[in-house]
């Protein structure tokens, strides 16, 4: 053992082995779900049912409505959910079900032995995952832009925050999933939870509608909770309208909530694993 | 006769051992609540914009609503976990002891695997669907309520021949697990009367997944808006169905090979 190990500062190295076992984890994720491209590509097709579904209904209420609904005309709304299927795509981390899986099956004793924390592993895994699906995703964006006819005007800045507010919104909800399927240490029971989780996410997070529709007193209450920096932020800072101030504040906010998700998993992995028990032979 | 003894007793079977897990009643019914809350919240979005859409009304809409519901009820509770179980018993070879049994092999394989807690969408389904008639103020007859019925009947035959007719096609490419997840994406367009959408997937919706017939179709019925052409256009379809989806099952059956060859 070194001694910079022992007395107790980081190894020499740390952060480049840390950048190394990301790059190679990405790598994998990239060759490994290239393999799958038709999977991956029904997958998608399926996804843009609900978007689509989305568009046409608000697109018939803005028609009858003279125009426009909430301000967003027919067009608005196109490059609305055009946008949030990227954004969608964006938002796939490792789902709550899968920890029961890990537990009951024993990967679980796997990944402890690793130095590294398990959630470096899922996040440079779906990280690199997103490469292949956003490739995927550029010829499913043209076709729904030459059928829906999306009008936006985005600023370089919009585009510049658009960019990193993707990413966020993966950490953010990669954070958030986490904690919530950490919750298989204490119960199996968790179905109802992991439901309740979803349908608050659908209707805060501007998945369902753009959060301009809702009434005053939900955008109220949806600034105070993480959804809508996974999911409408980021699609409006690049459809608009937004100011030059909301989009930074925007950003400082999921910047804000990657923190408060680390702290959470931080805390909530340490006494979970505690719980952890498994049988080997 | 001798069918319908066997269907009955298949049922049985299927209740009796979903009866164990009695704690997933509890979940099904959170399940149907949150999915209809969820609904009933667009329904408010929507009519808080304009008084109607595309012509119809908020109780119209909510018996679109209702009907889409109970439609996926008997989605989930019969048909899916059917046609799931086939595709694995014909990808892994136990499709074998199917066909061993002295009774024919489509009509087993529809009727094995019912899921008796999925049933609490239908419930949910027919409850909406009665607050919905209500709210409708007495404009429906005894007439367009018997139509209505006739054509929820069927909606499930047009319903069914379309998931038979995929999920035989696992006897020639084995692996089709995601048309499952493709459907249920699809079948959410059945939430809104197919007339609002744009034309090309308007023809999609009606011909290629039958959700139109499935859903708006009978909706528009108890709403006396249906044209004879639509009635003759829905039982027609449902005959041809019937017919395919017997010839192509028998068709895939003698494509499969069997788990020892």
């Amino acid at each position: 053992m070194s001694q910079a190990a022992v007395r107790g500062e980081p190894r020499p190295g740390r952060a480049r082995s840390m950048v190394d076992f990301y790059v190679a984890t990405m790598k994998i994720a990239v060759a490994a779900q290239f393999q799958y491209r038709l999977g991956n590509y029904l997958y998608m097709i399926g996804m843009i049912a609900e978007p689509v579904i989305y568009l046409v209904v608000w697109s018939t209420v803005a028609r009858s409505a003279g125009g426009s609904v909430a301000g967003l005309t027919a067009g608005n709304l196109a490059a609305y959910y055009i946008v949030w299927t990227l954004v969608r795509n964006m938002n796939i981390v490792f789902t709550p079900y899968g920890w029961e899986e890990r537990i009951k099956s024993g990967q679980m004793s796997g990944s402890l032995l690793r130095p590294v924390h398990p959630i470096h592993f899922d996040l440079a895994y779906f990280a690199g995952w997103k490469f292949v699906v956003i490739v995927l995703w550029l010829p499913i964006a043209i076709v729904l832009s030459l059928i829906f006819h999306p009008v936006l005007h985005p600023g370089v800045a919009q585009v510049l925050v658009f960019l990193v507010a993707i990413w966020a919104a993966y950490l953010i909800r990669s954070l958030f999933l986490w904690v919530l399927g950490m919750v298989s240490f204490w119960t199996t029971r968790v179905g109802a939870l992991y439901q309740l989780y979803f349908v608050l996410e659908l209707l805060l997070s501007g998945r369902l509608v753009p959060l301009q529709i809702m009434p005053s007193w939900v955008r109220q209450l949806a600034q105070f909770l993480p959804f809508s920096s996974t999911f409408g932020f980021p699609i409006q800072a690049l459809v608009g309208p937004i100011s030059s101030g909301d989009l930074y504040l925007g950003l400082l906010k999921q910047f804000l909530w990657i923190g408060v998700g680390a702290v959470l998993v931080a805390l909530v992995w340490k006494r979970a694993v505690r719980r952890y028990t498994a049988v080997g032979n | 006769m001798r069918a319908l003894r066997l269907i009955g007793l298949l049922v049985r079977m299927s209740v009796l051992q979903e009866l164990q897990y009695r704690a997933n009643f509890f979940l099904s019914v959170f399940q149907s609540l949150l999915s209809l809350g969820t609904g009933l919240v667009v329904l408010a979005l929507v009519f808080g914009q304009v008084s109607s859409l595309d012509g119809w009304s908020p109780p119209e809409l909510l018996l679109v609503m209702g009907v889409f519901t109970l439609i996926g009820g008997v989605v989930q509770a019969v048909i899916q976990p059917n046609m799931t179980r086939l595709m694995q018993d014909i990808q892994d070879g136990n499709f074998d002891f199917v066909l061993t049994k002295p009774v024919g092999a489509q009509l087993f394989a529809s009727a094995r695997a019912v899921q008796l807690w999925q049933c609490v969408d239908i419930v949910a389904g027919l409850v909406v669907i009665v607050v919905a008639t209500v709210r409708l103020d007495g404009r429906v007859g005894i007439g367009p309520v018997l139509a209505f019925v006739a054509l929820l009947i069927i909606a499930a035959i047009i319903i069914y021949c379309f998931w038979m007719l995929m999920t035989t096609t696992a006897f020639w490419v084995v692996q089709i697990d995601q048309i499952v997840e493709l459907f249920d994406g699809v079948y959410q367009a059945g939430r809104w009367p197919i007339g609002i959408y744009p034309r090309w997937l308007r023809i999609g919706l009606t011909f290629v997944v039958p959700i139109g017939f499935a859903v708006t179709v009978p909706a528009e019925a108890l709403t006396q808006r249906l044209s004879l052409g639509s009635w003759l256009l829905a039982v027609g379809l449902a005959l041809v169905l019937c017919v395919v989806t017997r010839w192509y099952f028998r068709l895939g059956l003698r494509r499969y090979s069997g788990a020892s060859s």
